[in-house]
Protein backbone atom coordinates (compact mmCIF):
# COMPACT_ATOMS: atom_id res chain seq x y z
CA UNK A 1 0.00 0.00 0.00
CA UNK A 2 1.14 3.55 -1.06
CA UNK A 3 2.36 6.29 1.79
CA UNK A 4 0.05 8.48 -0.51
CA UNK A 5 -2.90 5.89 0.55
CA UNK A 6 -2.13 6.05 4.28
CA UNK A 7 -2.13 9.12 4.10
CA UNK A 8 -4.86 10.21 3.05
CA UNK A 9 -6.61 7.82 4.75
CA UNK A 10 -5.04 9.09 7.84
CA UNK A 11 -6.44 12.24 7.27
CA UNK A 12 -10.30 11.16 6.33
CA UNK A 13 -9.91 9.22 9.72
CA UNK A 14 -9.01 12.32 11.40
CA UNK A 15 -11.86 14.77 10.62
CA UNK A 16 -14.39 11.73 11.19
CA UNK A 17 -13.08 12.23 14.85
CA UNK A 18 -12.79 15.63 15.19
CA UNK A 19 -16.82 15.69 14.25
CA UNK A 20 -16.93 12.29 16.64
CA UNK A 21 -14.70 14.70 19.44
CA UNK A 22 -17.65 17.46 19.66
CA UNK A 23 -20.05 14.98 20.06
CA UNK A 24 -18.66 13.19 22.42
CA UNK A 25 -17.02 15.58 24.47
CA UNK A 26 -20.19 17.08 25.15
CA UNK A 27 -21.50 14.20 26.11
CA UNK A 28 -18.78 12.86 28.59
CA UNK A 29 -18.74 16.78 29.99
CA UNK A 30 -22.12 16.99 31.35
CA UNK A 31 -21.98 13.29 32.25
CA UNK A 32 -18.87 14.34 34.59
CA UNK A 33 -20.35 17.60 35.97
CA UNK A 34 -24.35 17.43 35.87
CA UNK A 35 -23.90 13.32 36.39
CA UNK A 36 -26.09 13.28 33.66
CA UNK A 37 -26.26 10.52 30.88
CA UNK A 38 -27.82 12.32 27.97
CA UNK A 39 -29.24 9.64 25.51
CA UNK A 40 -30.36 12.12 23.48
CA UNK A 41 -26.95 13.92 22.77
CA UNK A 42 -27.22 12.38 19.36
CA UNK A 43 -30.51 14.52 18.92
CA UNK A 44 -28.64 17.58 18.90
CA UNK A 45 -26.17 16.53 16.05
CA UNK A 46 -29.53 15.78 14.22
CA UNK A 47 -31.05 19.60 15.05
CA UNK A 48 -27.82 20.76 13.99
CA UNK A 49 -27.69 19.13 10.56
CA UNK A 50 -31.23 20.27 10.01
CA UNK A 51 -30.63 23.93 11.26
CA UNK A 52 -28.35 23.87 8.83
CA UNK A 53 -30.43 22.88 5.85
CA UNK A 54 -33.52 25.28 6.94
CA UNK A 55 -30.87 27.89 7.35
CA UNK A 56 -29.26 27.57 4.31
CA UNK A 57 -32.30 27.50 2.18
CA UNK A 58 -32.90 31.24 3.90
CA UNK A 59 -29.59 32.84 3.49
CA UNK A 60 -27.89 30.67 0.77
CA UNK A 61 -25.07 30.62 2.86
CA UNK A 62 -22.93 27.94 4.23
CA UNK A 63 -21.93 29.46 7.16
CA UNK A 64 -25.41 30.61 7.73
CA UNK A 65 -26.10 27.26 8.58
CA UNK A 66 -23.16 26.43 10.99
CA UNK A 67 -24.11 29.53 12.76
CA UNK A 68 -27.70 28.15 12.83
CA UNK A 69 -27.02 25.01 14.35
CA UNK A 70 -24.73 25.45 17.11
CA UNK A 71 -26.78 28.39 18.44
CA UNK A 72 -30.18 26.59 17.96
CA UNK A 73 -29.28 23.68 19.37
CA UNK A 74 -27.47 25.11 22.28
CA UNK A 75 -30.30 27.33 23.08
CA UNK A 76 -32.77 23.80 22.91
CA UNK A 77 -30.27 22.01 25.13
CA UNK A 78 -30.44 24.75 27.78
CA UNK A 79 -34.24 24.93 27.63
CA UNK A 80 -34.29 20.87 27.98
CA UNK A 81 -31.68 20.92 30.99
CA UNK A 82 -34.30 23.65 32.79
CA UNK A 83 -37.55 22.42 32.08
CA UNK A 84 -37.04 19.17 32.61
CA UNK A 85 -33.42 17.78 33.23
CA UNK A 86 -33.13 19.71 35.94
CA UNK A 87 -36.02 18.87 37.53
CA UNK A 88 -35.52 15.55 38.50
CA UNK A 89 -32.03 16.26 39.86
CA UNK A 90 -31.73 14.79 43.16
CA UNK A 91 -34.36 12.68 43.27
CA UNK A 92 -33.72 8.85 44.47
CA UNK A 93 -34.92 7.32 40.90
CA UNK A 94 -32.71 9.88 39.29
CA UNK A 95 -30.92 7.34 37.59
CA UNK A 96 -33.95 5.78 35.60
CA UNK A 97 -35.77 8.86 35.24
CA UNK A 98 -33.27 10.29 32.73
CA UNK A 99 -32.76 7.03 31.23
CA UNK A 100 -36.63 7.40 30.32
CA UNK A 101 -36.37 11.23 30.31
CA UNK A 102 -33.25 11.34 27.89
CA UNK A 103 -34.81 8.88 25.58
CA UNK A 104 -37.80 10.42 25.27
CA UNK A 105 -36.16 13.23 23.99
CA UNK A 106 -34.72 11.00 20.90
CA UNK A 107 -37.88 10.57 20.01
CA UNK A 108 -40.04 13.54 20.34
CA UNK A 109 -37.41 14.98 18.54
CA UNK A 110 -36.73 12.26 15.93
CA UNK A 111 -40.21 12.73 14.64
CA UNK A 112 -40.53 16.29 14.94
CA UNK A 113 -37.32 16.48 12.43
CA UNK A 114 -39.50 14.57 10.46
CA UNK A 115 -42.66 16.42 11.03
CA UNK A 116 -41.28 19.71 10.08
CA UNK A 117 -39.12 18.85 7.73
CA UNK A 118 -40.53 15.15 5.97
CA UNK A 119 -39.01 11.89 6.19
CA UNK A 120 -36.93 12.25 2.73
CA UNK A 121 -33.37 12.91 3.08
CA UNK A 122 -31.68 16.17 2.51
CA UNK A 123 -28.37 17.36 1.02
CA UNK A 124 -26.21 20.46 1.61
CA UNK A 125 -23.38 21.13 -0.33
CA UNK A 126 -19.74 22.04 0.64
CA UNK A 127 -19.28 25.86 0.76
CA UNK A 128 -17.40 26.61 -2.53
CA UNK A 129 -14.15 27.90 -1.09
CA UNK A 130 -13.90 24.37 0.59
CA UNK A 131 -15.21 22.64 -2.05
CA UNK A 132 -11.82 20.52 -4.08
CA UNK A 133 -9.03 19.34 -2.82
CA UNK A 134 -5.26 20.25 -1.47
CA UNK A 135 -2.50 18.96 -3.60
CA UNK A 136 0.40 18.10 -0.52
CA UNK A 137 3.17 16.44 -3.40
CA UNK A 138 1.57 13.29 -4.40
CA UNK A 139 -1.33 13.29 -2.15
CA UNK A 140 -4.59 15.34 -2.95
CA UNK A 141 -6.32 16.00 0.54
CA UNK A 142 -9.89 17.32 0.26
CA UNK A 143 -10.05 20.77 1.49
CA UNK A 144 -13.18 20.84 3.50
CA UNK A 145 -12.06 17.52 6.05
CA UNK A 146 -8.62 19.55 6.36
CA UNK A 147 -10.97 21.98 7.68
CA UNK A 148 -12.86 19.79 10.10
CA UNK A 149 -9.64 18.84 11.68
CA UNK A 150 -7.92 22.48 12.28
CA UNK A 151 -11.80 23.27 13.52
CA UNK A 152 -11.52 20.58 15.73
CA UNK A 153 -7.66 21.44 16.62
CA UNK A 154 -9.09 24.94 17.18
CA UNK A 155 -11.70 24.00 19.81
CA UNK A 156 -9.38 21.25 21.63
CA UNK A 157 -7.45 24.47 22.44
CA UNK A 158 -10.35 27.08 23.50
CA UNK A 159 -12.18 24.23 25.78
CA UNK A 160 -8.79 23.16 27.33
CA UNK A 161 -7.83 26.64 27.73
CA UNK A 162 -11.03 27.36 29.46
CA UNK A 163 -11.17 24.26 31.53
CA UNK A 164 -7.71 24.87 32.88
CA UNK A 165 -6.84 28.93 32.78
CA UNK A 166 -10.53 30.11 33.95
CA UNK A 167 -11.92 30.02 36.96
CA UNK A 168 -15.34 28.66 35.31
CA UNK A 169 -12.85 25.56 34.13
CA UNK A 170 -12.13 25.34 37.58
CA UNK A 171 -15.23 25.32 38.86
CA UNK A 172 -16.49 22.84 36.04
CA UNK A 173 -13.51 20.91 36.85
CA UNK A 174 -14.56 20.76 40.93
CA UNK A 175 -18.05 20.83 40.30
CA UNK A 176 -17.35 16.89 38.21
CA UNK A 177 -15.96 15.64 41.63
CA UNK A 178 -18.06 17.53 44.23
CA UNK A 179 -20.70 19.56 42.85
CA UNK A 180 -22.08 19.92 46.59
CA UNK A 181 -18.54 21.18 48.01
CA UNK A 182 -18.88 23.97 45.22
CA UNK A 183 -21.98 25.07 46.29
CA UNK A 184 -21.04 25.32 49.45
CA UNK A 185 -18.65 27.91 48.29
CA UNK A 186 -21.22 30.25 46.76
CA UNK A 187 -21.63 29.23 43.68
CA UNK A 188 -24.55 28.60 41.70
CA UNK A 189 -24.31 25.38 40.51
CA UNK A 190 -27.78 24.94 38.84
CA UNK A 191 -26.28 27.57 36.76
CA UNK A 192 -23.05 25.92 35.60
CA UNK A 193 -25.00 22.79 35.15
CA UNK A 194 -27.46 25.03 32.65
CA UNK A 195 -24.18 26.18 30.93
CA UNK A 196 -22.45 23.12 30.28
CA UNK A 197 -25.65 21.68 28.53
CA UNK A 198 -25.84 24.35 26.64
CA UNK A 199 -22.19 24.77 25.72
CA UNK A 200 -22.37 20.46 25.27
CA UNK A 201 -25.54 20.82 22.87
CA UNK A 202 -24.47 23.32 21.00
CA UNK A 203 -20.93 21.83 19.93
CA UNK A 204 -23.24 18.61 18.95
CA UNK A 205 -25.15 20.99 16.87
CA UNK A 206 -21.94 22.15 15.13
CA UNK A 207 -20.90 18.88 14.66
CA UNK A 208 -24.26 17.93 12.61
CA UNK A 209 -24.02 21.03 10.34
CA UNK A 210 -20.29 20.34 9.67
CA UNK A 211 -20.97 16.24 9.35
CA UNK A 212 -23.68 17.35 6.54
CA UNK A 213 -22.01 17.94 3.65
CA UNK A 214 -19.99 14.48 4.23
CA UNK A 215 -23.18 12.61 5.35
CA UNK A 216 -26.93 12.45 3.92
CA UNK A 217 -28.91 14.49 6.64
CA UNK A 218 -31.57 11.99 8.06
CA UNK A 219 -33.94 11.50 10.91
CA UNK A 220 -31.98 8.80 11.92
CA UNK A 221 -28.53 9.86 12.28
CA UNK A 222 -29.05 11.35 15.62
CA UNK A 223 -29.17 7.61 16.82
CA UNK A 224 -26.59 6.43 14.62
CA UNK A 225 -23.88 9.13 16.33
CA UNK A 226 -24.60 8.54 19.99
CA UNK A 227 -23.98 5.02 19.48
CA UNK A 228 -20.36 5.81 17.98
CA UNK A 229 -19.94 8.63 20.60
CA UNK A 230 -21.03 6.16 23.36
CA UNK A 231 -18.55 3.53 22.26
CA UNK A 232 -15.91 6.84 22.17
CA UNK A 233 -16.62 8.15 25.61
CA UNK A 234 -16.34 4.58 26.87
CA UNK A 235 -13.19 4.24 25.40
CA UNK A 236 -11.49 7.17 26.97
CA UNK A 237 -13.64 7.02 30.43
CA UNK A 238 -17.24 8.19 30.95
CA UNK A 239 -16.37 11.77 32.36
CA UNK A 240 -13.07 12.58 31.41
CA UNK A 241 -12.54 14.92 28.55
CA UNK A 242 -9.21 14.07 27.25
CA UNK A 243 -10.56 10.88 27.12
CA UNK A 244 -13.07 11.67 24.25
CA UNK A 245 -10.34 12.99 22.57
CA UNK A 246 -8.51 9.86 22.38
CA UNK A 247 -11.39 7.65 22.53
CA UNK A 248 -12.58 10.07 18.98
CA UNK A 249 -9.08 9.83 17.49
CA UNK A 250 -8.66 5.90 18.12
CA UNK A 251 -12.66 5.30 16.59
CA UNK A 252 -12.40 7.35 13.83
CA UNK A 253 -8.82 5.72 12.44
CA UNK A 254 -9.64 2.27 13.54
CA UNK A 255 -12.58 2.60 11.10
CA UNK A 256 -11.02 4.72 8.22
CA UNK A 257 -8.24 1.98 7.91
CA UNK A 258 -10.43 -0.85 8.63
CA UNK A 259 -12.52 -0.04 5.74
CA UNK A 260 -9.05 -0.34 3.55
CA UNK A 261 -8.06 -3.29 5.20
CA UNK A 262 -10.82 -5.39 6.66
CA UNK A 263 -13.76 -4.25 4.54
CA UNK A 264 -16.03 -6.80 5.65
CA UNK A 265 -15.66 -6.59 9.53
CA UNK A 266 -15.59 -2.75 9.27
CA UNK A 267 -18.46 -2.38 10.92
CA UNK A 268 -17.65 -4.68 13.90
CA UNK A 269 -14.07 -3.03 14.74
CA UNK A 270 -15.26 -0.37 16.97
CA UNK A 271 -17.08 -2.48 19.01
CA UNK A 272 -13.80 -4.61 19.34
CA UNK A 273 -11.36 -1.68 20.02
CA UNK A 274 -13.88 -1.27 23.14
CA UNK A 275 -14.14 -4.31 24.02
CA UNK A 276 -10.24 -4.98 24.49
CA UNK A 277 -9.75 -1.36 26.34
CA UNK A 278 -12.23 -2.73 28.44
CA UNK A 279 -10.92 -6.18 29.31
CA UNK A 280 -7.52 -4.11 30.66
CA UNK A 281 -9.09 -1.14 31.47
CA UNK A 282 -12.54 -1.41 32.66
CA UNK A 283 -12.90 2.19 33.58
CA UNK A 284 -11.31 3.39 30.21
CA UNK A 285 -8.63 4.77 29.05
CA UNK A 286 -8.25 7.79 30.92
CA UNK A 287 -10.85 7.11 33.64
CA UNK A 288 -10.80 9.70 36.31
CA UNK A 289 -11.43 7.04 38.99
CA UNK A 290 -8.59 4.69 39.82
CA UNK A 291 -8.77 0.66 38.33
CA UNK A 292 -9.97 -1.02 40.94
CA UNK A 293 -6.78 -2.59 42.38
CA UNK A 294 -6.34 -6.43 42.70
CA UNK A 295 -5.28 -7.95 45.69
CA UNK B 1 -23.54 41.28 72.13
CA UNK B 2 -26.31 39.96 69.54
CA UNK B 3 -27.11 36.98 68.00
CA UNK B 4 -26.29 36.67 64.51
CA UNK B 5 -27.26 32.80 64.51
CA UNK B 6 -30.39 31.64 65.52
CA UNK B 7 -31.71 28.15 65.59
CA UNK B 8 -34.90 27.93 66.39
CA UNK B 9 -36.67 24.62 67.51
CA UNK B 10 -35.32 22.56 64.24
CA UNK B 11 -36.49 18.59 63.29
CA UNK B 12 -34.09 16.69 61.00
CA UNK B 13 -34.87 13.35 59.25
CA UNK B 14 -32.33 11.44 57.50
CA UNK B 15 -34.59 9.36 55.12
CA UNK B 16 -37.05 7.84 58.00
CA UNK B 17 -35.03 8.29 60.67
CA UNK B 18 -35.39 11.25 62.99
CA UNK B 19 -32.11 12.77 63.77
CA UNK B 20 -32.69 16.14 65.57
CA UNK B 21 -35.67 16.35 67.81
CA UNK B 22 -36.38 20.48 67.99
CA UNK B 23 -32.29 21.29 68.49
CA UNK B 24 -32.02 25.30 69.11
CA UNK B 25 -29.34 27.66 70.28
CA UNK B 26 -27.59 31.09 69.15
CA UNK B 27 -24.48 32.30 68.45
CA UNK B 28 -23.48 35.54 69.57
CA UNK B 29 -21.64 37.80 67.39
CA UNK B 30 -17.47 37.29 67.95
CA UNK B 31 -18.15 34.20 69.97
CA UNK B 32 -16.99 30.76 69.82
CA UNK B 33 -19.64 28.38 70.24
CA UNK B 34 -19.13 24.80 70.65
CA UNK B 35 -21.51 21.89 70.11
CA UNK B 36 -20.18 18.96 71.38
CA UNK B 37 -21.76 15.46 71.59
CA UNK B 38 -20.86 11.71 70.76
CA UNK B 39 -20.64 9.98 66.94
CA UNK B 40 -24.27 9.97 65.53
CA UNK B 41 -25.32 12.54 68.16
CA UNK B 42 -25.98 14.98 65.32
CA UNK B 43 -23.51 17.47 64.77
CA UNK B 44 -22.54 17.36 61.48
CA UNK B 45 -26.67 17.05 60.82
CA UNK B 46 -27.60 20.60 62.86
CA UNK B 47 -24.28 22.11 60.41
CA UNK B 48 -26.11 20.29 57.13
CA UNK B 49 -29.19 22.47 58.60
CA UNK B 50 -27.72 25.76 59.33
CA UNK B 51 -26.66 26.17 55.69
CA UNK B 52 -29.51 24.57 54.25
CA UNK B 53 -27.52 21.23 52.64
CA UNK B 54 -29.93 19.31 54.29
CA UNK B 55 -33.39 22.01 54.71
CA UNK B 56 -34.96 21.23 58.31
CA UNK B 57 -38.46 19.73 58.37
CA UNK B 58 -39.68 21.77 60.84
CA UNK B 59 -38.15 24.80 62.67
CA UNK B 60 -36.28 28.02 61.38
CA UNK B 61 -32.97 29.13 61.44
CA UNK B 62 -32.06 33.23 61.32
CA UNK B 63 -29.30 34.59 60.15
CA UNK B 64 -28.27 38.04 60.64
CA UNK B 65 -32.73 38.36 61.84
CA UNK B 66 -33.12 37.42 58.37
CA UNK B 67 -34.98 33.63 57.65
CA UNK B 68 -32.77 30.86 55.93
CA UNK B 69 -34.89 28.11 56.18
CA UNK B 70 -35.21 26.32 52.76
CA UNK B 71 -32.73 28.73 51.15
CA UNK B 72 -30.20 27.17 48.55
CA UNK B 73 -26.81 26.81 50.08
CA UNK B 74 -24.87 28.76 47.69
CA UNK B 75 -27.22 31.31 49.07
CA UNK B 76 -26.03 30.84 52.05
CA UNK B 77 -23.19 30.81 51.38
CA UNK B 78 -23.20 34.42 49.84
CA UNK B 79 -24.66 35.42 52.89
CA UNK B 80 -21.59 34.45 55.02
CA UNK B 81 -22.34 30.89 56.13
CA UNK B 82 -19.01 29.65 55.76
CA UNK B 83 -19.10 26.06 56.18
CA UNK B 84 -15.68 23.32 56.50
CA UNK B 85 -16.77 20.44 56.09
CA UNK B 86 -15.47 17.41 58.63
CA UNK B 87 -14.31 15.47 55.85
CA UNK B 88 -12.70 18.09 54.34
CA UNK B 89 -13.63 17.75 50.52
CA UNK B 90 -10.73 19.14 49.17
CA UNK B 91 -10.84 19.03 44.98
CA UNK B 92 -7.70 16.88 45.20
CA UNK B 93 -7.31 17.10 40.83
CA UNK B 94 -6.80 21.10 41.42
CA UNK B 95 -3.98 23.40 43.01
CA UNK B 96 -3.81 24.48 46.25
CA UNK B 97 -4.09 28.00 44.54
CA UNK B 98 -7.22 27.11 43.22
CA UNK B 99 -8.47 25.86 45.48
CA UNK B 100 -8.21 28.68 47.61
CA UNK B 101 -9.32 30.65 44.71
CA UNK B 102 -12.69 28.57 43.93
CA UNK B 103 -13.40 29.79 47.95
CA UNK B 104 -13.50 33.27 46.44
CA UNK B 105 -17.34 32.28 44.82
CA UNK B 106 -19.12 33.67 47.38
CA UNK B 107 -18.31 37.23 45.98
CA UNK B 108 -17.92 38.71 49.31
CA UNK B 109 -15.08 41.27 50.20
CA UNK B 110 -13.75 42.14 53.47
CA UNK B 111 -10.43 41.04 55.59
CA UNK B 112 -9.39 37.99 53.87
CA UNK B 113 -7.57 37.98 50.41
CA UNK B 114 -4.85 35.38 49.38
CA UNK B 115 -1.79 37.12 50.58
CA UNK B 116 -3.08 37.11 54.00
CA UNK B 117 -3.97 33.17 53.47
CA UNK B 118 -0.28 32.92 52.98
CA UNK B 119 1.08 34.34 56.03
CA UNK B 120 -1.72 32.60 58.53
CA UNK B 121 -0.72 28.97 56.10
CA UNK B 122 2.37 29.31 55.10
CA UNK B 123 2.44 25.83 54.06
CA UNK B 124 -0.10 26.23 51.75
CA UNK B 125 2.16 28.92 50.10
CA UNK B 126 4.70 26.80 49.77
CA UNK B 127 2.81 24.02 48.37
CA UNK B 128 0.35 26.81 46.07
CA UNK B 129 1.07 24.55 42.69
CA UNK B 130 0.74 21.06 44.11
CA UNK B 131 -2.09 18.92 43.22
CA UNK B 132 -4.76 19.29 46.47
CA UNK B 133 -4.65 15.92 46.41
CA UNK B 134 -1.23 15.18 47.35
CA UNK B 135 -1.11 17.08 50.53
CA UNK B 136 -1.16 15.24 54.06
CA UNK B 137 -4.50 15.10 56.47
CA UNK B 138 -3.48 17.83 58.66
CA UNK B 139 -2.18 20.01 55.32
CA UNK B 140 -5.85 19.07 53.90
CA UNK B 141 -7.94 20.32 57.04
CA UNK B 142 -5.67 23.68 56.90
CA UNK B 143 -6.83 24.19 53.23
CA UNK B 144 -10.60 23.41 53.82
CA UNK B 145 -10.47 26.15 56.73
CA UNK B 146 -8.25 28.56 54.38
CA UNK B 147 -10.81 27.66 51.33
CA UNK B 148 -13.57 28.85 53.52
CA UNK B 149 -11.94 31.99 54.71
CA UNK B 150 -11.22 33.16 51.12
CA UNK B 151 -14.70 33.59 51.15
CA UNK B 152 -14.72 35.99 54.40
CA UNK B 153 -17.88 34.34 55.77
CA UNK B 154 -18.88 35.71 58.38
CA UNK B 155 -19.43 32.71 60.61
CA UNK B 156 -16.86 29.67 60.25
CA UNK B 157 -18.61 26.75 60.44
CA UNK B 158 -16.27 24.22 61.93
CA UNK B 159 -17.44 20.62 61.71
CA UNK B 160 -15.24 18.50 63.96
CA UNK B 161 -11.86 19.82 62.28
CA UNK B 162 -9.86 17.87 64.50
CA UNK B 163 -11.01 14.49 63.90
CA UNK B 164 -8.33 12.44 62.38
CA UNK B 165 -5.22 14.78 63.05
CA UNK B 166 -2.18 14.24 65.10
CA UNK B 167 -1.37 16.29 68.04
CA UNK B 168 1.18 17.98 66.69
CA UNK B 169 -1.57 19.24 63.59
CA UNK B 170 -4.59 19.44 66.43
CA UNK B 171 -2.03 22.19 68.27
CA UNK B 172 -1.36 24.12 65.26
CA UNK B 173 -5.51 23.56 64.71
CA UNK B 174 -5.92 25.08 67.75
CA UNK B 175 -3.37 28.25 67.33
CA UNK B 176 -4.97 29.01 64.17
CA UNK B 177 -8.42 28.82 66.10
CA UNK B 178 -6.85 31.36 68.66
CA UNK B 179 -5.67 33.83 66.15
CA UNK B 180 -9.12 33.55 64.19
CA UNK B 181 -10.75 34.31 67.67
CA UNK B 182 -8.46 37.63 67.94
CA UNK B 183 -9.84 39.15 65.02
CA UNK B 184 -12.92 38.54 66.12
CA UNK B 185 -14.34 35.80 64.08
CA UNK B 186 -17.45 34.02 64.84
CA UNK B 187 -17.05 30.45 64.75
CA UNK B 188 -19.70 27.90 65.63
CA UNK B 189 -17.86 24.34 66.09
CA UNK B 190 -18.46 21.26 66.40
CA UNK B 191 -16.49 18.47 68.60
CA UNK B 192 -15.94 15.57 70.27
CA UNK B 193 -12.12 16.49 71.22
CA UNK B 194 -13.02 17.98 74.86
CA UNK B 195 -9.37 19.35 75.85
CA UNK B 196 -9.34 21.07 72.35
CA UNK B 197 -13.30 22.74 72.79
CA UNK B 198 -12.71 23.77 76.60
CA UNK B 199 -9.54 25.47 75.13
CA UNK B 200 -10.86 27.66 72.09
CA UNK B 201 -14.58 27.98 73.26
CA UNK B 202 -16.61 30.47 75.28
CA UNK B 203 -19.61 28.77 75.54
CA UNK B 204 -20.42 24.78 75.15
CA UNK B 205 -23.62 23.19 74.63
CA UNK B 206 -24.18 19.40 74.52
CA UNK B 207 -26.79 17.33 71.76
CA UNK B 208 -27.27 14.08 72.22
CA UNK B 209 -29.29 11.81 70.44
CA UNK B 210 -30.82 14.59 68.65
CA UNK B 211 -31.87 16.47 71.39
CA UNK B 212 -29.81 19.88 72.93
CA UNK B 213 -29.17 18.53 76.64
CA UNK B 214 -27.05 20.93 78.08
CA UNK B 215 -25.70 24.72 77.59
CA UNK B 216 -23.07 26.77 79.60
CA UNK B 217 -20.27 28.64 79.35
CA UNK B 218 -16.76 27.41 78.93
CA UNK B 219 -15.73 27.77 82.89
CA UNK B 220 -18.71 26.67 84.25
CA UNK B 221 -18.06 23.51 81.79
CA UNK B 222 -14.90 22.92 82.50
CA UNK B 223 -15.97 22.64 86.35
CA UNK B 224 -18.64 20.10 84.94
CA UNK B 225 -17.21 16.58 85.16
CA UNK B 226 -20.55 14.70 85.60
CA UNK B 227 -21.72 16.22 82.21
CA UNK B 228 -19.09 14.66 80.42
CA UNK B 229 -18.81 11.66 82.20
CA UNK B 230 -22.63 11.12 81.19
CA UNK B 231 -23.00 12.78 77.74
CA UNK B 232 -19.15 12.95 76.64
CA UNK B 233 -17.20 9.79 77.66
CA UNK B 234 -16.90 7.33 75.62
Amino acid sequence: MSIETIISQFVGGLSVSMLLFLVASGLTLIFGVAKVFNFAHGSFYLLGAYFSYQAIALFNNFWAGVIAATIGAGLIGMLLEICFIRKIRGRSEEGAFQILLTYAFILIIDDAVKFIWGPEYKTIQKPPSLAGTLEIGAVSLPKYNLFIIVLGIVIVIVAWYILSRTKTGKIIQAASTDSQMVGLLGVNVSMVMSLVFGVATAMGGLAGAMAAPLRTVTSGSGVEVIIESLIVVVIGGLGNFWGALLGAVLIGEVNAFGVLWLPQWASLLSFVVMIVVLIFKPKGLLSNEPTRKKI
Amino acid sequence: MSDILLVQNIDSYYGKSHILFGASFSVKKGETFCLMGRNGAGKTTTFKNIVMLVPPKSGEVIFNGKKITGMKPYHTARLGLGLVPEDRRIFGLLSVKDNLELGTSTGRLGHWNLELIYSYFPALEEYQERMAGTLSGGEQQMLTIARTLMGNPEILLLDEPTEGLSPVMIKVLKDLVLKLKELNTTILLSEQNIKFSMAVSDRVAIIDRGHMVYEADVDTFRKDDEIKMKYLSV
